[in-house]
Order: structure tokens, then sequence, then C-alpha cells
């Protein structure tokens, strides 16, 4: 295990070094900039809006918004985490970068760990900051703030980290560029899931809930984020909670007590499955 | 004494190709051996179990009597890949601390700028991977296998980007190892190299072991050629004990003798005898 920070700094310094990350940070400045003019906008027309209907339009527009900005931060997490990681142990043997590493007195396994770790070092911060500084621009443009801050963070990481490890085991069997692929259809897959769920809420279908609910078991990053969606409006009542719920980006499924033990479950199959594949694997 | 590499009847197979057929082979201590075979024979999957990267479908292969793959096998392991790279944002100096750390070496910068010394990069310390020509990466790739001073280096055509010059330095080295009681496998095309430096050669074909032994031993003699003032004179069936007497005949028959020459198939010959046609 005295490799691990080892390649952990590799990594980290990787993943600093390479352009994609500079592309992020330049989508990310450019999102945050769109993402504070849309929200000015919005809540001056909203402000001066008048439509007769009960509800809180303060709170209708903020907890939309802001779970606009949530399904942003999770897509440039997961495209984060997807280039981190889709090349880390095919990708990187096809190149001829693994080899020289492996027969170090490295063990696999720490390899491994270093690269997550690098990747997370990264994804779990970035995932963070875009977090807080859309909730800071939310309340500067219209003076809302989420009912809950800190654990709707903390589960947008925890889902990019999510899909990191998903990303390395894809990495394990696919090449990069079909890895790549995979971990988008995935996460497509998975937001798709979401949608049909508050679709199935909406027009109280039990087919399209369980669909959903289904999927998010097999990805819980989906899970994890529909509860932070949940729980940034969880105190919202009334219609206007409701037109939240049932809005685009309104968390129609709460994730349930057993959602952290599932995800923190989940995290140690897929990196056991992870480990297991490549210590059998040839390079 | 543990041989510095072992490998007994290693076999590996992909899916229907058997790459690696029953191969045996050692490498003692301060020994240079030359792995050689056409395209496809199995020389990188023989060089991949030494070193633990594949698994051996049958057989063993042990690193200073540690199982290849084990982290005390590793430990004792240098290798020089045939696909390789380095990270191109890494200097020469970056990639040699991060595989001294790697390998636990304690050397520290005396260590890196003696290796980068050793194989002419001593004024690239800086130079970012992207910036070095192929050469010079095979070059820091070479260096990189020296990092920690293991006993055993498995060096997969380590000078198949080389120019002539980078050649000789690499041969250089390679004399200096034995010296230093390294046990070398050198994987190379390069007939002439391995002839020049090997003590010993194995060569492979379809996967199996198709002749085996020192240079000098594998060649063939053809005959003794002695100038003359009459010109040139073949003794196709002479061996070489028998150049003295051949000169002394002539000299007895009024010639003047001007050189004499043993000749003897060369490696190359040899080589294309035992494989045959595998030219795959």
């Amino acid at each position: 295990m005295r490799a691990v920070p080892i390649i952990a700094v590799y990594a980290l310094q990787e993943a600093l070094r390479r352009r994609i990350f500079h592309v992020v940070l330049l989508m990310t400045a450019v999102f945050l900039v769109l993402y504070w003019l849309g929200a000015n906008t919005a809540f001056d027309e909203v402000a001066r809006a008048e439509n007769g209907l009960p509800v809180d339009k303060k709170e209708l527009t903020g907890g939309t918004l802001f779970g606009l900005s949530m399904f942003g931060t999770l897509f440039l997490g997961a495209v984060l985490a997807a280039f981190l990681t889709l090349g880390v142990v095919r990708g990187d043997a096809e190149r001829g970068l693994l080899q020289p590493l492996v027969v170090r007195p490295v063990g696999r396994g720490a390899l491994l760990a270093g690269r997550f770790l690098g990747a997370a070092a990264v994804c779990a911060p970035y995932v963070l900051a875009v977090y807080t500084a859309c909730a800071l621009i939310t309340r500067a443009a219209g003076g809302w703030w989420p009912d809950q801050f800190v654990i709707p963070g903390a589960q947008l990481a925890a889902g990019v980290l999510m899909i990191a490890a998903l990303g390395l085991l894809g990495s394990v069997f696919l090449s990069a560029t079909a890895n790549g692929i995979a971990i988008f259809m995935v996460f497509g897959a998975g937001l798709v899931a979401g949608l049909l769920g508050q679709i199935g809420e909406a027009l109280d279908s039990e087919t399209l809930q369980t669909v959903a609910d289904r999927t998010s078991w097999a990805l819980p990053f989906e899970a994890l984020y529909q509860d932070a969606l949940y729980r940034i409006t969880a105190e919202s009542r009334g219609f206007t909670g409701l037109a939240i719920q049932l809005g685009p980006f309104g968390g129609a499924q709460a994730g349930g007590a057993h959602l952290p033990l599932w995800a923190v479950a989940y995290f140690g199959i897929t990196l056991a499955v992870t480990l297991a594949a490549f210590s059998r694997k040839d390079l | 004494m543990v041989p510095a590499l072992l490998v007994e009847d290693a076999a590996k197979r992909y899916g229907r190709v058997q790459a690696l057929d029953g191969v045996s082979l050692e490498v003692q201590p301060g020994e240079l051996v030359g792995l050689l075979g056409p395209n496809g024979a199995g020389k990188s999957t023989l060089v991949k179990i030494a070193c633990g990267l594949i698994r051996a479908s049958r057989g063993r292969a042990e690193i200073c009597g540690a199982p290849a793959g084990s982290p005390r096998a590793r430990a004792a392991l240098g290798y020089l890949a045939e696909l390789f790279r380095f990270p191109g944002w890494y200097s020469a100096d970056e990639v040699l601390r991060l595989h001294q750390r790697l390998a636990g070496s304690a050397g520290g910068a005396d260590e890196r700028g003696r290796l980068l010394e050793l194989v002419g990069l001593a004024k690239a310390r800086a130079v970012r991977v992207d910036a070095m020509s192929k050469g010079m990466q095979q070059r820091l790739g070479i260096a990189q296998a020296l990092v920690g001073s293991p006993p055993v280096l498995l060096l997969d055509e380590p000078t198949s980007a080389l120019d002539p010059a980078g050649r000789r330095t690499v041969r250089a080295l390679l004399e200096e190892l034995r010296e230093r009681e390294i046990g070398v496998l050198l994987n190379s095309h390069l007939l002439s190299e391995i002839e020049l430096v090997c003590d010993r050669v194995v060569i492979l074909s379809r996967g199996r072991v198709v002749a085996a032994g020192r240079p000098e031993d594998l060649s063939q003699p053809r005959g003794v050629e002695i100038e003359t003032d009459e010109g040139l004179r073949l003794f196709p069936k002479a061996l070489r004990d028998q150049a003295p007497g051949l000169v002394e005949q002539l000299v007895r028959e009024g010639r003047q003798i001007y050189g004499v020459r043993v000749l003897a198939t060369s490696l190359e010959e040899e080589y294309l005898e035992a494989v045959g046609g595998d030219t795959a």
C-alpha cells in the first residue's frame, strides 16, 4: 500500500496537466456565467409576472434553477470522471503507459486504488466547488437558499465518484473510446430513468415508477442525484412543493434510508470486481 | 547458484493461438542471453511472463528464485517493454524519480544523474518526454529499467529506435552490466548486435526453442580460405585446426601467403536455418 499515494499523486498530476481538465474548467466558467445570467433574468421576470397561482414564486424559481444547476454540475463532473478513468487499464496498456508501472513492486490493487484516489481528488472538490458556486449565485440573484445544503452536495460528489468507479471498471475490459461511450450511455440511461420516474409520479403510473426504481438501484448515482434534488426543497409544502417536485429538476423520488448503505456497498462491489478483473488481465 | 531468470516449460495460449509451447531457459547472474525469433515466435510473450504482465497457461518462471509477478520478483527486475511510453508532461528526471519511488530506490538525485549520464541523456534531464526524439525516449526507457540496480534486466527490443551511435552506447552498457553480475535477457531482431554482446542465444520459432547455445557453438565450419600470390585458395572441408598444416603445405609448394581466414556460418545463417520458413 506504500505505492497508493505515489500513484495517486501521479494520477493527480496527470489529471491537472491534461488538456481535458482545462477544457472542463473553461466549460465550467461558461456554465457559471450563463447560470448567473439565467438566474438573474429568471428571478426578475418571475417577480414581475402575475399568474394568480398559489405558489411561492421565489421558492419555485430558486428550487427549479438550483435543480438545473445540479444537473449541470453532475454532467460536468461525469465528463471529468469519465475522462480521468476511461483509459486507466486497457487504454494505458495499449499506449504502453501501464506496463512500466505494473512491473514495479506495486500491487495491481494499489495501482487501481491510487488511480481512483487521484481521480477522486480532482472530481470531488470540483463538484463541491461548482455546487457551492451555483448555490451562492442563486442566493445572490434571488435570495433563495436550499433547504438542505451539505448532504445534497455530498450526494452529488458521491454520484460522480460512482461514475469514476464505473469508468475504472469499464477500463479493464474496453478500449478508451468504447469505455467513454459506455460511461455516457450508462449516465444517460440513469438520467432517462429518473425522468421516467418523475413522469410516472405525475401520471401515477406504477410501471414507470418501478422501472425508475429498479434503474436507480442498478445505477445508484441516479438515485443519489434524485435524493439530492429532493432534499434541496424538502421543506416546500402545498402547491409550491408539488410544482417543484413535478418539474424537470424536482426530485420526485426520495432515496430512502437504505440509499447510503447501498451506495457504499455498490462502491465496494464495483471496486472489488474491477480489482478481480484487473488481477487476471494479461497486459 | 540461484539463476537470475528461470523459465521452465512455459506455455501460453491466446484462444486458438498457441503463442508459447513448453519453453525453458535460464539466465545466470552476469550472463547476457539473446532471444531471437521471427515476429510472432513468442519472444515478447515469454518476456511478459517473466515480468508477471501475463500469466502462463502452463509452466513457471522465477526471478532470482521468486515466482514471476510476485512483489519479490518485481523488486529484483528491470524491464524495458517493446512498446512503452512515458507521460509526455514528465521530464526525464521526473520519470526516473517516479520509478525510484515505485521501486523503493534510495538512490536519489545521484542515481538519476548517473543513469542519465550512462544512457547519454545528462543534458536532457529537464527535457519533457513529449519533446524527446524516439531514440531519446528509448534511452530514457533503458535508464528507467536500471533504476534501483536490479539484478535482472529484461530488455525487449532496446535498440529498435536507436541510431548506430546509440546502439554502440547500449552495447557498452550491456558489457558493463555483465561486469556488475546483472543477468540480462535481450530480445532483439538485430542479429549482429546479439552476436556481438551475448554469451548465449536462444532461438524461438512458433512458440518453441529451436536452437540454443553460445553464438560460436551455433555456427558451422565452412572451410579455410588462404590468400596466396596465385589468388584465393578455398579448402571447404578444412577445420580451424588444419589451417597451420595447409599454410605449411602451400609454403612448401613455393607459394607466398598473405592471409588466412577460417570460415564459419554467421549467426544470421544459423538463425535462418533454425527458423526455417517461419518469417511471419
